[in-house]
């Protein structure tokens, strides 16, 4: 059975178990004189039933549908002979592959090699028993665990006990779920990371100044090595996200200001739902209009006053990636400037100051912390921007700060290095990761810092 | 006292240069509001202006005679040689006989006014109608691309380069006479993608959506809830929880790229799953978006007062029973509110799909979770990035579709608030 099918069939067995347990916690009840004799509610017992019955059993189809493929591959591999055992990851995709076809149909046996031939049967034998195993498996659990948790009901059972601490572990599991992500994204990007500083030496990654990691056809090629150097993204992206701050900080700033000071309420509710509109805007729509209208936009405008830009320039991008980040700016700077107590305000007012004076010498100063901390917020969010840059910044790592010329990011690479076919071992995909690894660097630690800034600013009138 | 007056004078003096630094300051953040509207606008106008022309196709209404001799058969009735037979030429020679002034020798520019499917609508048409052969019926097809792209922006000579003088005057002939008209384009939410413009219709990147949207909501939503009601109502004050709490704040602001290097490291290279399908896509947008989630549940459950719970355990609940049967109810509202908009962010983004593979081009709509498929933004951006001038006007429509949806969603959130959400 297919393993959807076999879930829906699990589900409804666990349903079944409900209405049974359910059943028996009243039968057993009624010679005692009422369900009151019980020593919890009849439902309890019908979903501790059906936790029994479902929670294993589910649990084994879990394990086998992810481990199947795996473990068949194994076995299959391994009964080929020894010429033909592929050393490389990328042969081994390959000749799964072509067992695969093999087995479902799509390329005749009579095509390739006699082992692999057999292989191919094999597999279609091993898939088909595995199936079968796993639906005997999973339904022979349920039914027994099922029959367990329902023959094991008592009067005196405190079911509802068991069934909250259940609940409550799962509720447990699923804040856990952000701890394991976390372990996910550090494992993922170290294992290459690590196997990447085994084929290109530290040093040349973090301060060479070359970056053009295109994969060797043969290994005798000239500069078959590539360049690992990622001085020429690092100042890349930091020059597109300087300029996103330039327009989004003040823009941002300004009117998180005026909302917040001078603007009635009609004004501020009509305003910030248009503002906060450009928050809900999906990247990619941004990234159009960067590569299409402002791109084209400012390279025509440039060459009518004499100048040359490139038509991938890093102004384009940076200029749309900070009308994207002004909402984001604006709201946070808001929200500080709200938290700074009406009394301040009011003592600046009563001794004569304007609002403008308020602001500016009394206000600011003292949110300043808290604006801090959201413009490094916004940093990091322009630096892990991909899809503004991927679209309107160009592929060529020029080391310039030049804003009319074409630079590349951290993030442009990872996706130009990671989209379409690759093989796994190679220093070009192993670049990804390490780039990947230095993206969530850098964003965590601006993340961290400008958490804590903003917190501790918050405690300051709390 | 004269000191006295001077100090008054001075400030006096000095009320003009303030007053205008205040006007100044206050024209700085009206110039900052501007600023950000206009750039929502220019955004909008943009993207509308360039793509209204997508939901817009041509087509041309020809005479065509089903002539057997036409297209080589020597037995009309076999229906394997039919299957075999060619269905350009009747087009062509369709088009020839509307346009008087054209002759043998432009066959070819002739062919290539009509789209190069038509022949295949022909051919099918004919399998299923075998009675019309050796007829001549008035049927209407589709136009080439180019033709498109002319019709739509008549003038622009930007669109006119792919078309000869002559082709240009062929088709203002025709589209004088009526004959080639523009109407809804049905096709572009009937189809999946496709090499051809006129043929390309986004239902396929809905479809893809739609099911990656599925996987998400029905992970999302629960294990946020209770990751909530864990840390809201049951959580120990304890390292392990600050430890939780940090992380998922962290996780909230790591770029969305990065979750499609955990999507391609573990799903696809360690646990062996297929690429570009929208079990994936929706796992990877799951993990994506459970911080939103989790951090708008726990401000719903926050929300509700304290009463209510005390009122609860006075009649005896035990703590499950508080939370299940009184704080959830009263918390779901908020937590649907903010599921939305989490909802709405995963549906619009793009770069962590690219890494899984959502960027393959595939042509039909999928059927299933573990089909190949692509999402709206992956679509856009395909569409974005060809060279061709009838693609960029489909990617703004796209992106039109995409909002649409957006917007629903948004509008829906802000109506389920303004419904459920109780203030206490």
């Amino acid at each position: 059975m297919q393993p959807l099918n076999l879930l829906l069939l699990t589900m409804v067995l666990a349903v079944v178990a409900y209405g049974l347990g359910y059943a028996r916690s009243r039968a057993l009840a009624m010679p005692l004189g009422g369900v009151r004799h019980l020593k919890s509610l009849p439902g309890y017992y019908g979903v501790r039933a059906a936790i029994w019955c479902g929670v294993p059993a589910l649990i084994i189809l879990a394990l086998w549908a992810a481990f199947e493929g795996k473990v068949i591959q194994s076995i299959v591999v391994g009964t080929l002979p020894e010429t033909m055992i592929p050393d490389s990851a990328g042969e081994a995709s390959l000749l799964m592959s072509k067992i695969g076809n093999v087995a479902n149909g799509s390329l005749p046996p009579g095509f390739v090699e006699e082992p692999v031939a057999k292989a191919a049967e094999l597999l279609q034998a091993l898939q088909v028993q595995s199936k079968i195993y796993m639906t005997g498996l999973v339904v022979a659990v349920a039914l027994l665990a099922g029959f367990l948790g329902w023959i094991r009901i008592r009067p005196l059972l405190n079911a509802r006990e068991q069934v909250e601490a259940v609940l409550r572990w799962f509720f447990f599991a699923c804040a856990g779920v952000a701890v394991l992500t976390t372990v996910g994204i550090v494992f993922s990007v170290v294992f290459e990371t690590i196997r990447f500083f085994e084929q290109v030496p530290f040093l040349e990654f973090f301060f060479g100044t070359s970056w053009s990691p295109q994969l060797a056809l043969r290994t005798d090629q000239v500069g078959s090595e590539g360049a690992f150097g990622m001085i020429p993204l690092f100042t890349g992206t930091l020059l597109i996200s300087f300029i996103a701050m330039l327009i989004a900080a003040p823009v941002g700033l300004m009117s998180a200001i005026y909302l917040s000071e001078y603007a009635n309420k009609r004004v501020r509710s009509i305003v910030k739902p248009l503002l906060e509109m450009l928050a809900g805007i999906p990247t990619v729509v941004y990234g159009f209009f960067a590569a299409l209208t402002v791109a084209p936009f400012i390279s025509d405008l440039a060459s009518a006053i004499g100048v040359e830009a490139s038509s991938q320039s890093a102004l384009a991008a940076g200029l749309v990636m900070g009308i994207m980040i002004i909402p984001f700016v604006s709201s946070l700077s808001d929200d500080v400037i709200n938290a700074v107590p009406q009394s301040l305000r009011d003592g600046s007012l009563a001794l004569g100051a304007t609002q403008s004076e308020t602001m500016k010498k009394v206000i600011f100063p003292a949110a300043l912390p808290g604006i801090m901390g959201g413009l490094l917020l916004a940093v990091s969010r322009a630096i892990g921007e991909t899809m503004i840059v991927v679209m309107a910044a160009g592929l060529a790592a020029n080391l310039t700060a030049n804003p009319l010329e074409t630079v590349t990011t951290v993030t442009v690479q990872i996706v130009t290095l990671l989209v379409g076919d690759q093989e796994f071992d190679s220093a070009k995909t192993l670049a990804a990761f390490a780039l990947g690894a230095m993206l969530f660097i850098a964003t965590l630690l601006l993340n961290v810092i400008a958490l804590k800034i903003v917190r501790k600013y918050r405690e300051q009138y709390d | 006292m004269t000191d006295h007056t001077s100090q008054a004078e001075l400030v006096r003096r000095s009320l003009k240069r303030r007053y205008r630094k205040e006007r100044r300051f206050r024209a700085y953040g009206i110039m900052a509001i501007a600023i950000a509207l206009t750039a929502l606008i220019t955004l909008f106008t943009d993207i509308v202006g360039k793509g209204y022309t997508g939901f817009l196709k041509t087509t041309v209404t020809l005479e065509v005679t089903m002539d057997p001799d036409l297209m080589y058969l020597d037995d009309p009735t076999d229906s394997k040689q039919v299957r075999m037979a060619d269905f350009v030429s009747p087009l062509v020679a369709a088009v020839d006989d509307a346009l008087p002034g054209a002759t043998a020798d432009d066959q070819d520019a002739l062919r290539r006014l009509i789209n190069p499917y038509a022949s295949t609508e022909l051919r099918d048409a004919l399998i299923e109608n075998p009675e019309w052969m050796g007829t001549t019926r008035t049927m209407s097809f589709l136009v080439h691309s180019n033709v498109d792209v002319y019709v739509k922006h008549k003038g622009d000579a930007a669109y006119s380069i792919k078309l000869t003088e002559q082709q240009q005057s062929w088709v203002d002939e025709l589209r004088e006479r009526g004959l080639i008209e523009t109407g809804f384009n049905d096709v572009f939410f009937t189809n999946g993608d496709s090499r051809d413009p006129a043929k390309a219709g986004v239902l396929g990147a809905i479809v893809g959506s739609l099911l990656t949207m599925i996987i998400t909501l029905v992970l999302a939503f629960p294990i946020g809830v209770a990751a909530a009601i864990y840390l809201e109502e049951f959580a120990p004050r304890n390292r392990l929880t600050d430890f939780i709490e940090v992380n998922i704040n962290n996780l909230a602001a790591v770029p969305s790229i990065i979750f499609g290097l955990l999507g391609l490291a573990i799903f696809i290279n360690l646990f062996g799953m297929p690429r570009s399908v929208p079990v994936v896509g929706g796992l990877v947008l799951t993990l994506m978006t459970l911080p939103t989630i989790i951090i708008s549940s726990r401000a719903a459950i926050k929300s509700v007062p304290p009463s209510v719970r005390e009122a609860a355990e006075g009649i005896g609940a035990s703590k499950m029973q508080v939370v299940l049967h009184h704080v959830l109810p009263l918390a779901l509202p908020g937590m649907l509110t903010g599921s939305i908009i989490g909802m709405a962010q995963a549906l619009g983004e793009t770069a962590p799909l690219l890494l899984i593979g959502m960027v393959a081009f595939i042509v039909e709509v999928p059927e299933g979770f573990f089909d190949a498929a692509t999402v709206l933004p992956v679509q856009v951006f395909l569409w974005a990035g060809s060279p061709e001038l009838a693609f960029i006007e489909r990617a703004s429509a796209a992106i039109m579709v995409l909002l649409a949806f957006l917007m629903t969603m948004n509008a829906m959130a802000i109506w389920l608030r303004k419904r459920l959400e109780r203030r206490w």
